[in-house]
C-alpha cells in the first residue's frame, strides 16, 4: 500500500481539487452539454434525428466495419503475438517496434497513404484491382484502415500474457500425451481469450469513433460508405446542431457501454486468471 | 525450460513467421515506405517547395507547433496533479476518478470536437457572450487547443499514476520529516523520480496532439492560412484537383510520419529507463 495519511504529505487538496476542476471543465461539462443539447429536441424530433434511414444505414456500416476489422485484428494479433513471443527470427525487434506505428502515426497520414496504395495504379492496387478487389473508396477500404488503426491492441494485450505463461503447464500436457494442437486448444487458448477479448474491445471501440483515416479512403456516400462520424460532420455543416448532438449521444452511449465491458472483462480475468 | 516439448513443428514455425512478416509488412512497413516514396517522387527540390513555398502549408506547420505544445502543457499540469492525488492518497471516489480520466479515449474525436462547438459555437449562450466581448473560441486557435487537450487528456496522467505508485512515498515522507516545504518536495524529490515517466507521457501526448484530425476538423472551420493544422492541410492538399496536390499532401504527411518514427524511437529508448526506475529497490515499509 503506497497511500499515506493526508497529514504526512502536502498537496492532497490542491492535487485532487485541480484534477476534479480540470476534468469537469474539459470533459464532464462538455459531455453534459451534448446530452443537454440533444434533449432540447422533442422525443419525436430526437427519434427522427437518430433513427432516420440515413442514420440507421450509417450505424449499421459503422458497427459492421468496426466489428469485421476488430475480428480480423484478433486473428492477425494472435498470429503476430505468438510469433514475437515464441520464435526467433531476423529483424525481430524491428518488427516488434513496427507494431506500435499505428498508435503514433496520425490517422490522416494512414488514410492518405492507404488511399494511394489501393487505387488502380497504386503499389498494391495494381495487383488487387485486376483481381476484382477494389479497396479505394469502398467499404473494404474502410475495413482496411480500421484494421491498421486497431492493429496494436490485440498484439499488445496478448503478448505479455503469452510471455508470462508457465512452461510447465504445456510440458505437463505434452507428457500426458496431448498433441501440440490439443495443448494449444485446451491449455493455451483459454488463457489467451481474456486478453484477446480486451484487445478486441479496444480495437472495436477505436474503430467505432475513427474518422481521420476513413474520410480519405471512403467515398463517404450516404447509405453506402457514410459512417456515423461523417454523418455527424455533415449534420454540423448543415447547422443542425441538435440533430448532430443526438447522433453523437447514440455513439457516446455505445462507447461507454464498451468501456464498461472492457473494465468488466479485465476484472473478470483478474479474478479467474 | 524444455525447448523440445514447447516447440512447434517447423512448418508451423516458418508459416507463422512468414505470416507475421506479411502482416506487419502490408499493414505497416509498405505504407511507411510509400509515404516517403510519394513525397520524394518529384525530387528534393519539389519536396521542399511543397513544404515551404505554400503560405497555407507554412501557416499550418506554425499553428500545429503552437497548438500541440499548449495542449500538452495543460495535460502535464493536470497529469501531475491527478497522479499526486491518486497515487499518494486514498479517498472515496478514487476508483471512479481513475475510470473517468480514461473517458476521453472512448469518445470519437468528431464527437469531442462537436462538444466544444455546442458550448462555444455561434448559437450557444456562452459562445455568444464571449463573441460580444471579443473572444472567439470556435473556428479559432483556442478551440483547437481545447479539442486537442480533450483527445489527449489521459496520456500523461495514465503514465504517471503507475510510475508514482511503483516508486512509493518513502523518499517524500523522509524529505518531509527533514523539513522540506511542499515545493522543495516536488522539485527535489518527486520530479526527479518521475522524470522518465513524465517524458514518456509527454512524447506520446505530443504525437497524438500534433496528428489529431477529427476533433480539430470539427472545431477549426478549416479556414485556409488561419485555422488549418498540418493534418487538415494534408487533407486539403489531397482534395486539391490536378497533379500537384498529391505530392504536396505526401510531403507534408512525411513530416508527420517522421514525427511518429521519432516518437517510437524515443519510446523504445525510454522504456528500459522507466522499468529501471519502477523496479528500483525502496526501503521496506514501516
Amino acid at each position: 500500500m503506497s497511500s499515506v495519511s493526508r497529514r504526512a504529505l502536502p498537496g492532497f487538496r490542491l492535487g485532487l481539487g485541480y484534477t476534479v476542476f480540470y476534468l469537469s471543465v474539459l470533459v464532464l461539462i462538455p459531455l453534459a452539454a451534448c446530452v443537454f443539447k440533444a434533449s432540447s429536441l422533442s422525443w419525436s424530433e430526437f427519434l427522427a434525428a437518430v433513427w432516420s434511414d440515413r442514420a440507421v444505414a450509417a450505424y449499421k456500416l459503422t458497427f459492421g466495419v468496426a466489428l469485421v476489422a476488430a475480428l480480423a485484428n484478433v486473428i492477425l494479433g494472435l498470429i503476430v503475438a505468438w510469433t514475437l513471443v515464441r520464435y526467433d527470427f531476423p529483424f525481430k525487434r524491428f518488427v516488434d517496434a513496427l507494431v506500435d506505428v499505428p498508435l503514433a502515426l496520425p490517422t490522416a497520414v494512414a488514410g492518405l497513404v492507404y488511399a494511394s496504395l489501393y487505387v488502380e495504379n497504386g503499389w498494391l492496387g495494381q495487383f488487387l484491382v485486376p483481381l476484382g478487389i477494389e479497396a479505394a473508396y469502398t467499404r473494404l477500404g474502410i475495413v482496411l484502415v480500421l484494421v491498421f488503426t486497431g492493429f496494436p491492441f490485440v498484439v499488445r494485450t496478448v503478448q505479455p500474457v503469452l510471455a508470462d505463461l508457465d512452461a510447465e503447464v504445456e510440458e505437463a500436457a505434452a507428457v500426458l500425451g496431448a498433441s501440440r494442437w490439443q495443448t494449444f486448444r485446451r491449455v493455451l487458448l483459454p488463457t489467451l481469450i481474456p486478453p484477446a477479448l480486451t484487445g478486441f474491445a479496444l480495437a472495436f471501440a477505436r474503430g467505432l469513433g475513427e474518422y481521420g483515416s476513413v474520410i480519405f479512403i471512403s467515398s463517404n456516400m450516404p447509405f453506402q460508405t457514410e459512417i456515423a462520424a461523417v454523418l455527424i460532420v455533415s449534420r454540423l455543416e448543415e447547422y443542425a446542431y441538435a440533430e448532430a448532438a443526438a447522433i453523437a449521444c447514440v455513439l457516446l452511449a455505445f462507447s461507454f457501454l464498451l468501456l464498461a465491458l472492457i473494465n468488466f472483462i479485465e476484472r473478470w480475468s483478474q479474478r479467474h486468471g | 525450460m524444455d525447448k523440445v516439448k514447447r516447440s512447434d513443428p517447423a512448418f508451423v514455425r516458418y508459416g507463422l513467421t512468414g505470416l507475421t512478416y506479411g502482416i506487419v509488412g502490408v499493414l505497416v512497413a509498405i505504407p511507411l515506405v510509400a509515404v516517403f516514396h510519394y513525397a520524394f517522387s518529384r525530387g528534393l527540390g519539389t519536396y521542399f517547395d511543397n513544404l515551404f513555398n505554400n503560405a497555407d502549408t507554412r501557416h499550418a506547420i506554425f499553428l500545429t507547433m503552437v497548438v500541440a505544445p499548449l495542449a500538452v502543457a495543460l495535460n502535464v499540469v493536470f497529469g501531475i496533479a491527478a497522479a499526486w492525488a491518486i497515487a499518494r492518497f486514498r479517498f472515496p471516489g478514487r476508483g471512479l476518478l481513475t475510470t473517468l480520466i480514461d473517458l476521453p479515449f472512448s469518445v470519437s474525436p468528431v464527437v469531442a470536437g462537436l462538444l466544444f462547438v455546442l458550448i462555444f459555437g455561434a448559437n450557444a449562450p456562452l459562445g455568444e457572450w464571449l463573441k460580444d466581448h471579443g473572444y472567439k473560441v470556435i473556428f479559432a486557435p483556442p478551440g483547437l487547443v481545447l479539442a486537442t487537450a480533450f483527445v489527449t487528456f489521459p496520456f500523461v496522467a495514465r503514465e504517471l499514476i503507475p510510475v508514482m505508485e511503483a516508486i512509493g512515498p518513502e523518499e517524500e515522507l523522509a524529505a518531509r520529516s527533514l523539513g522540506a516545504s511542499g515545493w522543495q518536495l516536488f522539485w527535489r524529490v518527486t520530479l526527479p523520480n518521475i522524470k522518465w515517466g513524465l517524458l514518456y507521457g509527454v512524447i506520446l501526448c505530443n504525437a497524438r496532439a500534433m496528428g489529431e484530425f477529427g476533433a480539430v476538423y470539427v472545431v477549426s472551420g478549416r479556414i485556409g492560412g488561419q485555422t488549418d493544422t498540418i493534418p487538415i492541410q494534408v487533407q486539403k492538399l489531397f482534395d486539391t484537383p490536378g497533379e500537384n496536390g498529391l505530392p504536396a499532401a505526401f510531403a507534408l504527411a512525411s513530416v508527420l510520419t517522421l514525427l511518429a518514427l521519432v516518437t517510437l524511437v524515443a519510446k523504445v529508448l525510454i522504456e528500459p529507463k522507466l522499468r529501471a526506475a519502477e523496479e528500483r529497490p525502496t526501503e521496506p515499509e514501516a
